[in-house]
């Protein structure tokens, strides 16, 4: 049975320690040099914002301090694009958050494991926790839509592979720029009683639901690989492909912060899960 | 978060290079007598004098021009004139415009706008344009950042910005008359088309169906850009403008609110249906034809229906925007075959009658013969190699499904033809009633659906097909085709190695004009395919070629060079060639571009020595 913990952290410095003991050992002076210059969307919490108000903001400032120094912030919105742009442009040099593994960058150890969840009202007493939830037939269900051809978020995949879609409602992440942190509408639908239950991507999810003016209630999805598509996955830190010994930095920051990064992560109301469950 | 990797390779047919040549008369020919003669067949624009006053040329979207100078003899003498740098280095998709002695040239964003003085040596700038489109939002427009062109009408350039304005330009002084904000950039949406002007009324349609905007077509007058009136594509009849004169010729097309009731719930609302492409007019109907967007940004699986008005052609009433009738190529769109491709209008012999027909080379991969009248599809042929569907089926005017090719993430599907950009994308067909040819300037790509891969956008991990692109049967990318409509076939074509993403320009002299992405700009023999000419240009084309008369009574033609669309994104953008995936998975299939070619926007001017 899926738990939301702080676990994932435990499993990610084992991951750092690995990854640490087969490193070369190189280390660039110039890593510390200058300002941290960080490429973050200035309007996207919980994550960023250009007031600095996101747990992406935190994070950065507990790596400048160790490096001895202060961030310095290029903005860019994390859209299409947003990689070649920002880092890969050589604008900045570390995105703080960004899926382990993922191409085009260089990932350090995962510092977190998120899942999408299901958001009710607690009042309502729902207790949805798995696609094959009867209840899914029949109630209104918001989930998050992304736009590439064939590309969604994984719960949209999985309701429609279920034949749940003449009760859906489409929020995409892009949703209105020009409002407060876009993506978030979803989470304000549930408490509004727009929709009954949403499909939300973990940290949007906790952050924006301990916002709202009614007790919502955050359940995993389940099951968390539904035929093929993963429901859960793990965030690092990001750089440049080519810039290995920052990331043996980066990595290093990790492990010796993994308490403080997990106070921010649970300030943040970030839903955390173990690995492989 | 590891992408697959695919192999690229698939079963290679041989391909019919080149047909049969034409014996049969064309079925529309003219007086030679006079170069600027209206082609009978075509509908006559009231102002040909050998300007280019849009990038169709005429209201029919002929491309076809009058002059004669330049033939299959002398095209060989063709040198460079005049050059101009855009100082833009985003693909350049726009057709210059030529008016009384001047040429108009809008950019990709930032959306210059430059008046060329055709009468004085060098063609310097008369006046420059600067609409500053909307960069505070960095990033919020994500891709298309191309443009398609302005248009001239009534001492006025009309052209549309990146960020959603139409803005009225004095043509003489460059001056603003007016500007429309008509969109908003931070909701997804853009504008990268044409506008074409009809009666005093600017017509525009939105980009963005991938984004989740709902797709519409608005006019303004001309004279003031106030809103006269505008139809959207999705949702209840009377947003869409149906009424009492819709008529659609197939029953699968006709029904009440099929704009919300072929939908799941509310899908509607974000359902696309942009009209990002071209505009044709027919003044005897008093018609207007374009195109809608494919669905989006549902998945296939989460929008069971037809999906209604998507993926087809409107005719509207040019004055009021009432739509007459409708034709869906692609009810519920599986492949991202956008309706948005160009109508050439021309007056056809069919089975012995003449019949007003629209030819449309639709992304589907198959050439519509379509009777404009009404909407009913006289023949669909492929003119390209097609596995997605089996044919389309003139009685219920629906396509014939081929259920293996029917995509489900994270199910293998492989050797679907044409792949996403379509048979062709929105780059325009010429029709020469001369040789009663249409040329399409074609793609040769077929696509692999292979596993799930993951993305991240906005702080949102997500989940998608993975798409992989790569040469159709015979290896080439492009194919620059001449095709008679009346006996459905292949006249010749030439093979190119990258797809031919430029536009065509075809001539009362015989020649036909196109470019190619590695920058090649080509004059070919419109009768016989013959190579006549070409001239390696400083950037790859994507561009649309014109041919006016000059200030000095002599025949030029102009094109603007430089690489990117969805195609080059891969060189404007500067994507990773190792990302495959890239560019909605074109970019597996150019990954030797940036070899063959370097970003820059620079305006060719060719005319005889």
């Amino acid at each position: 049975m899926m738990r939301t913990t702080v676990l994932g952290i435990g499993v990610a410095a084992l991951c750092i320690a690995l990854v640490l003991s087969i490193s070369p050992a190189a280390h660039d002076a110039n890593v510390a040099a200058g300002p941290l210059k960080v490429c973050s969307d200035p309007n996207n919490l919980p994550f960023s914002n250009a007031r600095q108000e996101g747990l992406e903001n935190r994070i950065a400032d507990l790596l400048a301090r160790d490096l001895r120094t202060h961030v310095e912030y290029t903005w860019w919105a994390q859209r299409r694009g947003f990689l070649r742009n920002t880092l890969n442009a050589g604008l900045c040099d570390v995105v703080i958050g960004y899926p382990s593994g993922a191409e085009m960058v260089l990932t350090t150890a995962p510092y977190y494991r998120s899942t999408y969840v299901f958001v009710t009202r607690r009042a309502r007493r729902l207790r949805i926790r798995s696609f094959d939830d009867p209840q899914l037939q029949r109630l209104k269900i918001g989930v998050q839509l992304i736009g590439d051809d064939g590309a969604n978020t994984p719960p949209a995949h999985s309701l429609s592979q279920r034949g749940v879609v003449r009760n859906v409602v489409g929020y995409t992440v892009y949703g209105d720029y020009r409002t407060n942190s876009p993506p978030s509408a979803i989470v304000a639908a549930v408490a509004r009683g727009d929709v009954d239950v949403a499909t939300v991507w973990g940290p949007l999810a906790g952050y924006f639901a301990a916002l709202q003016p009614v007790p919502l209630e955050l359940l995993p999805v389940e099951p968390q690989v539904d035929n093929q598509f993963p429901q859960t996955f793990a965030i690092s830190m990001a750089v440049r492909t080519a810039d290995r010994a920052r990331l043996q930095r980066l990595n290093q920051f990790l492990t010796n912060r993994h308490t403080e990064i997990a106070q921010i992560l649970a300030r943040y109301h970030v839903p955390l899960v173990e690995e492989g469950r | 978060m590891r992408r697959l990797i695919i192999p690229i390779g698939c079963a290679l047919l041989a391909l019919h290079c080149s047909g049969p040549r034409s014996t049969v008369k064309p079925a529309a020919s003219s007086s030679t007598s006079n170069p600027t003669a209206a082609p009978s067949g075509t509908i006559p624009s009231p102002d040909d004098t050998g300007d280019w006053v849009r990038p169709a040329k005429d209201f029919a979207s002929t491309r076809f021009s009058g002059l004669d100078e330049l033939t299959p003899t002398s095209a060989s003498r063709l040198v460079v004139k005049s050059t101009f740098s855009t100082g833009v280095i985003r693909g350049h998709e726009a057709a210059p415009l030529v008016v009384n002695n001047t040429m108009y040239v809008v950019t990709p964003f930032p959306n210059f706008v430059y008046a060329l003085d055709l009468t004085k040596p060098g063609t310097p700038v008369k006046w420059k344009y600067e609409p500053k489109p909307m960069g505070s939002a960095q990033g919020v427009a994500c891709c298309d950042v191309v443009n398609r062109g302005a248009v001239y009408d009534n001492g006025t350039i009309f052209f549309n910005t990146l960020d959603n304005r139409t803005i009225a330009l004095d043509a003489t002084t460059g001056k603003e008359k007016w500007v429309a904000q008509l969109g908003d950039i931070n909701r997804g949406e853009t504008i990268t088309m044409a506008p074409l002007v009809v009666k005093g009324k600017v017509l525009v349609g939105n980009s963005g169906g991938e984004m989740g905007v709902r797709g519409w077509l608005t006019a303004l007058n001309a004279t003031t850009g106030s809103l006269a009136w505008r139809a959207y594509a999705t949702g209840p009849d009377k947003d869409i403008l149906i009424a009492s004169r819709f008529k659609p010729f197939y029953e699968k097309d006709r029904g009440q609110d099929l704009g919300i009731h072929t939908w799941p719930g509310e899908a509607w609302k974000q359902g696309g249906g942009a009209a990002w492409g071209w505009i044709s007019y027919d003044p005897e109907l008093n018609l207007v034809y374009y195109g809608t967007s494919n669905p989006g940004p549902w998945n296939s699986e989460q929008r069971p229906g037809d999906n209604k008005y998507t993926a087809g052609v409107f005719a509207r009433d040019a004055d009021t925007g009432e739509a007459v009738w409708f034709y869906q190529m692609s009810p519920h769109d599986l492949w991202d075959y956008d309706g948005v491709n160009e109508q050439v209008l021309v007056d056809l012999q069919i089975n012995g009658a003449m019949r007003k027909t629209m030819l449309r080379a639709d992304r589907d991969g198959y050439l519509y013969v379509m009777d404009r009248t009404n909407g009913q599809v006289l023949s669909a042929d492929p003119f390209v190699h097609v596995t997605s569907t089996l044919g389309i089926d003139l009685q219920t005017g629906r396509p014939i499904e081929n259920e293996a090719k029917h995509p489900s993430t994270g199910t293998v599907i492989r050797d679907i033809c044409p792949a996403a950009p379509g048979g062709k994308d929105w780059q325009p067909t010429a029709y020469s009633p001369r040789t009663g040819y249409l040329y399409i300037p074609a793609n040769n790509l077929c696509m692999d659906f292979e596993g799930v891969e993951a993305s991240y956008i906005a702080g949102t991990p997500y989940v998608g097909a993975n798409v992989h692109m790569y040469a159709g049967p015979g290896g080439n990318r492009g194919e620059f085709i001449a095709w008679d409509p009346v006996n459905r076939r292949k006249v010749w074509s030439i093979k190119e190695q990258f797809p031919v993403w430029s536009g065509v320009v075809v001539t009362a002299g015989g020649v036909a004009f196109y470019g190619t992405m590695d920058g090649w700009f080509k004059a070919v023999n419109a009768q016989t395919g013959e190579p006549l000419w070409q001239f390696k240009v400083g950037s790859g084309i994507i561009g649309q070629p014109v041919t006016y008369r000059g200030p000095d009574g002599h025949q030029y033609v102009a094109i603007l060079s430089g690489v990117g669309g969805w195609s080059g994104a891969i060189v404007a953008g500067a994507l990773d060639p190792r990302d495959g995936t890239a560019a909605l998975g074109f970019v597996n299939a150019m990954k030797d571009l940036p070899s063959a070619t370097t970003r820059g926007g620079t305006l060719y001017i060719f005319g005889l020595s």
